[in-house]
Order: C-alpha cells, then sequence, then structure tokens
C-alpha cells in the first residue's frame, strides 16, 4: 500500500442520479470527501442518505453522474468514451475495501463473535486461520468484546452487536467506512458505547462518511455536515455552524424539528 | 425497600382447577383401544398373528427392508443435492439458469411419479445402447447396452430422485428467502462473491427452514419406494410382500409386517432429525451460548439478525447445566 498523500480525496461524488423505476431517490448529488475527513450525513427519511451511502460500494447501481472511491470508478469501466459494467467479481474487489455498517448489524447468527469476524478475511482476502483469528482478537478488544469471541450474536446486546459489527468491517482493512444509521437501531442507553468506538476510529484517522441522527456526535467528531433533502445537498459546512446557523431554509425547517 | 424481608406478600395457595372430563374421555379412549386389541388378537383369525412372527424376520423380508432403506437414502441423497442446486439456480441472477430450473420443476413436479418411473423402466427400450463419440463423427469410443448398464435397482434411484429434486427444490428455495436479505447485503459488502454469499451465509442459515420438512419428504419417500413396482422392482419391502401373499394366498399379515417396517424406519428418521434440528439451531436465540460462556448478557432491544421463531419440535432449553 502506498503512503496515502493527504489532500486527496477519498469519495468524489459528481452529479450522481439514482431512480427506482420511475422514483428517483438521487437527483444530483455532488460531494467530495477527504482522506481522513469524518462526514455525517443529516436529512428527512427518505431524503436519499442511505441509498446515497449504499451506491458508494455500488449495493446500488448508479444511474448517473461519476463515483470515485480513492480514484477508481465504482461500478463501471470508462474505457475512452465507452463505459462498460463491471463483473461481480470486480465489484467485489473494489467492496472489500470499504466497510460498512448496517442500522440492523446483520451479523450472521450462525456463526460466533469471532467467526463472523474472520469470515471475510478468510474466503475473500485468503487469509490463514491464525492470522485471521489473532487479528480478529485484536479488534475485538479494540471494541471492548475481547470476552465475547465465543458468544453467538443472539446473546449480545444490540450496542455489542452493532460494536462487533464495526469489528468485523474493519478486520478487511477498508480504506474508507460507510455507517448506515448505526444507532438508530438501539436502545438509547446503548447508543453512546457504539459512537465511543466510532470516536476513536475517526481519532485514529478513518474516512468515515455516517448518516446519522446523532446531532451530539455529528458536532463533536464530524469534519463537515451535510444536510441532504430530495435527492439533492442542500447544504454542507462546519457541523457548529450547520447545526446553530444554518444558510438554507430547508435546513432550517428540519433543524428546528429534530433539535 | 422499606419492608423486612421477612414480611413478604402472602403467597396463593389455591386449589388446581380439576378437569373430570379429561379423564373421562382418557378411560374411554383407553377402553377403545383395549378392547379393539383384544378383539384384533383373538377373535380375528384373518389377522394371523402367528403368520406375522414368522414373517417379520424372514430373510426375504428384512432383505426387502433393506433395499427399501437403501432406495429411500439413495433417492433423497440425489434429490437434496440436485433440489439445493436447482434452487440456486432459481435465486440466481442468470436467467438462463433461471429458465433451466423452472423448465426442470415444470416437467419432474408436473408428471406423476407413477408415470415417471414407467419410463424409466422403459428407458432401454428406448435408448438401446449409450455411447461415448467423438462429435460429429461416426467414431465410438465406448459403448455399453443400455440394459447392462443400469440395473433396474438404479432406475428406480434415478426416477425417485429426479422427481424428489423437484420438490426438495422448491423446499430448499423457501428456506433461502426466509433468511434476512440483510445478510446477503453484509456479505456482500464485506466483499464475499455472491456463491460465497449462498454457500457460507445463506444456506447454512436455511437449514432450519429446510429440516422439518425435509424430514416430511424423507418419510414420505420412504413409502413412496412401495411403487418401485413400476419399473419394474421387485425387491423392495412391499413388493416382496405382496409376492409372498400371492404365494400363501394370506395377504393380510404380510401387510401388517411391511408395516411394521415401515414404521420401525420413519421411527428411526424422527430421531435423527431430531438431533439435526439441534445442530443447526446453533446461535438461535434460546439455544446454546457457546462454550466459555457461562452467563450470557441478557438480550436487550431488537435483534433482527437472529432468528426469532423457533421451528417446531425444536429444543427451546439451552445447553447449560
Amino acid at each position: 500500500m502506498t503512503e496515502p498523500i493527504a489532500s486527496t480525496p477519498m469519495v468524489i461524488a459528481d452529479r450522481i442520479v439514482k431512480s427506482f423505476g420511475s422514483h428517483t431517490v438521487l437527483r444530483d448529488i455532488s460531494l467530495t470527501v477527504n482522506r481522513g475527513e469524518v462526514v455525517c450525513v443529516i436529512g428527512p427519511s427518505g431524503s436519499g442518505k442511505s441509498t446515497f451511502l449504499r451506491c458508494i460500494n455500488h449495493l446500488e447501481k448508479v444511474d448517473g453522474g461519476r463515483l470515485t472511491v480513492d480514484g477508481e470508478l465504482i461500478g463501471y469501466r470508462q474505457r475512452g468514451d465507452k463505459i462498460y459494467e463491471l463483473k461481480p467479481k470486480e465489484a467485489a474487489a473494489q467492496r472489500k475495501d470499504i466497510g460498512m455498517v448496517f442500522q440492523r448489524f446483520n451479523l450472521f447468527p450462525h456463526l460466533t463473535v469471532l467467526e463472523n469476524i474472520m469470515e471475510a478475511p478468510l474466503q475473500v482476502k485468503r487469509q490463514s486461520r491464525a492470522a485471521a483469528s489473532a487479528r480478529a482478537l485484536e479488534l475485538l478488544a479494540r471494541v471492548g468484546l475481547a470476552e465475547k469471541a465465543k458468544a453467538y450474536p443472539a446473546s449480545l446486546s444490540g450496542g455489542q452487536q452493532q460494536r462487533v459489527a464495526i469489528a468485523r468491517a474493519l478486520a478487511m482493512d477498508p480504506k474508507l467506512m460507510l455507517f448506515d444509521e448505526p444507532t438508530s437501531a438501539l436502545d438509547p442507553e446503548l447508543v453512546g458505547e457504539v459512537l465511543d468506538v466510532m470516536k476513536q476510529l475517526a481519532k485514529d484517522g478513518m474516512t468515515m462518511i455516517v448518516v446519522t441522527h446523532e446531532m451530539g456526535f455529528a458536532r463533536e467528531v464530524a469534519d463537515s455536515l451535510v444536510f441532504m433533502d430530495g435527492g439533492v445537498v442542500v447544504e454542507r459546512g462546519e457541523p457548529r455552524e450547520v447545526l446553530t446557523n444554518p444558510q438554507q431554509d430547508r435546513t432550517k425547517a428540519f433543524l428546528s424539528k429534530v433539535l | 425497600m422499606s419492608t423486612s424481608t421477612t414480611d413478604q406478600p402472602e403467597r396463593i395457595v389455591a386449589i388446581p382447577l380439576r378437569h373430570p372430563g379429561r379423564n373421562i374421555f382418557a378411560v374411554v379412549v383407553i377402553l377403545i383401544v383395549v378392547l379393539f386389541v383384544v378383539d384384533a388378537a383373538f377373535f380375528r383369525p384373518a389377522y394371523d398373528w402367528p403368520a406375522v412372527g414368522k414373517y417379520l424376520f424372514d430373510m426375504r423380508i428384512s432383505q426387502a427392508a433393506l433395499v427399501t432403506l437403501e432406495l429411500t437414502v439413495l433417492a433423497m441423497v440425489g434429490a437434496i443435492v440436485l433440489g439445493t442446486l436447482l434452487a440456486v439456480m432459481r435465486l440466481s441472477p442468470n436467467p438462463v439458469l433461471k429458465s433451466v430450473a423452472w423448465a426442470y420443476l415444470w416437467l419432474f413436479r408436473g408428471t406423476p411419479v407413477y408415470v415417471q418411473l414407467v419410463f424409466w423402466g422403459l428407458l432401454a427400450t428406448i435408448y438401446k445402447t449409450i455411447s461415448v463419440g467423438v462429435p460429429f463423427t461416426s467414431e465410438t469410443l465406448f459403448s455399453w447396452t443400455t440394459q447392462d448398464a443400469i440395473s433396474v435397482f438404479w432406475l428406480a434411484v434415478i426416477g425417485l430422485a429426479l422427481n424428489e429434486a423437484a420438490y426438495m427444490a422448491e423446499i430448499v428455495r423457501a428456506g433461502m428467502l426466509s433468511v434476512d436479505p440483510g445478510q446477503s447485503e453484509a456479505s456482500t459488502a464485506l466483499g464475499m462473491s455472491w456463491s460465497q454469499t449462498m454457500r457460507r451465509i445463506v444456506i447454512p442459515q436455511s437449514m432450519r427452514v429446510i429440516i422439518p420438512p425435509t424430514g416430511n419428504e424423507v418419510i414420505s419417500m420412504l413409502k413412496t419406494t412401495s411403487l418401485v413396482t413400476a419399473v419394474p422392482l421387485s425387491t423392495d419391502l412391499y413388493t416382496r410382500s405382496r409376492d409372498i401373499s400371492a404365494e400363501t394366498f394370506n395377504p393380510i399379515p404380510l401387510l401388517i409386517v411391511a408395516s411394521i417396517w415401515y414404521l420401525f424406519f420413519t421411527s428411526l428418521l424422527m430421531i435423527g432429525q431430531y438431533f439435526l434440528e439441534r445442530r443447526f439451531a446453533r446461535g438461535s436465540r434460546f439455544v446454546d451460548v457457546g462454550p466459555g460462556e457461562e452467563n450470557p448478557t441478557p438480550l436487550v432491544g431488537a435483534t433482527p439478525t437472529a432468528p426469532i421463531t423457533a421451528q417446531p419440535g425444536t429444543p427451546t432449553e439451552g445447553r447449560s447445566s
């Protein structure tokens, strides 16, 4: 791996369009996320936040515009002025460098916590069992769950499950982490432990895009806050600035309801 | 807080609700059964119990029972493998595989298994030789007469397996559809391929849903083997019993003998199913917290990744001591 150059963008979304049938979810999204930057995305439900996140690792196919991660066009290959769809194998190769954490954790219930974390390194990276297990234990310690290695997900609390899910994503050594409302399915008293892990991750320099309703987290951790509505980026700026002094009427209206 | 430990709320000591109706009903049922058994044992010579005893462990019968068991096991193994393949094909993104699987189901589910078995018996009539040759030439590398290449027994196995595969495909497909789509999404997001996702994540989780109806199918297959006389294979349990009774002009005891053997096998299969279900309930909500985990944290909040409902027959108690 080459040393990342500090100011080069990690994600460039250039006029992204995404429709489901006749329903256009993303109208025109342009957004640049630099290396090591933490961007929080807020907005009303149905504004396209989650869809945008899912486009970044090609869980959803982009219909218009250009989306690149680390300089690589996502989901397509451009040769001359022609664009070719990627083979499933190539799309999978792009995804392995992009970690994703889901609202509903999506841990594999038939595998233990340790096996959950080891699965992708073993299957995708073809790591040895010993190496994958050592790394998994190290990551578990990092999210504060070393003693849960042999437990099954169903015996963990929601907060613990989400921390395991973060460790599972980190096991692939991603260059970018996507969080899709990581605390929305949690009981209020469990939100803090997950946010703490994410804060530490941000401190360690991970590039993160976080769709969230946690304004406190956005204010404290994010380098930049994006407000989305109706499939467009309405406003972007320094989090404190956007939260306390929004420039757009739609941002004002939204914040007045949630703050 | 303020009450002392000795001053506990009064326990209810109630007289349990009586159910006199149940007791009367049980007595009536037992009486009817006893009457039937006594009647059958002493007053119905047609049952011919001495003959039942004589034929139950008759070599010809026990050998035929073994053939029935072999047919069942081989046909089911074939059906499960082919059925899983068909289910995966139907759910694959490839339209060609999808259509092939659909057409297979249409054909094999749409015609009676008896008719299919007769067709397999006529294979040697339709295709007299099986040849391996060089394409587009008259060169033949190997050639067998069909009759020598495939025995009647294997024709029966193939016939039963191909028919059953169509039903197994739907059972496996239902199982795979029952797995939360978030599971394959998480697996895909980790960079796993479609086939890895199916093999490692979706199919293992679908087993819990697949096993109970598959148990049904195994038991059903055990009994369907009695149709192999259509091929015609005459060494299975039912056909052998009929053949013996045709000589002795005494069909009833042999039907009882065959029934006892069928019941014996289905009972064994039900025990096997119980243990299989326990094995695949790993990680589900109420079962097994894994070694080294003595005090599992109580569940907090929703755990949508965990299968919520236990399957019928799934033991719900933990393995804790």
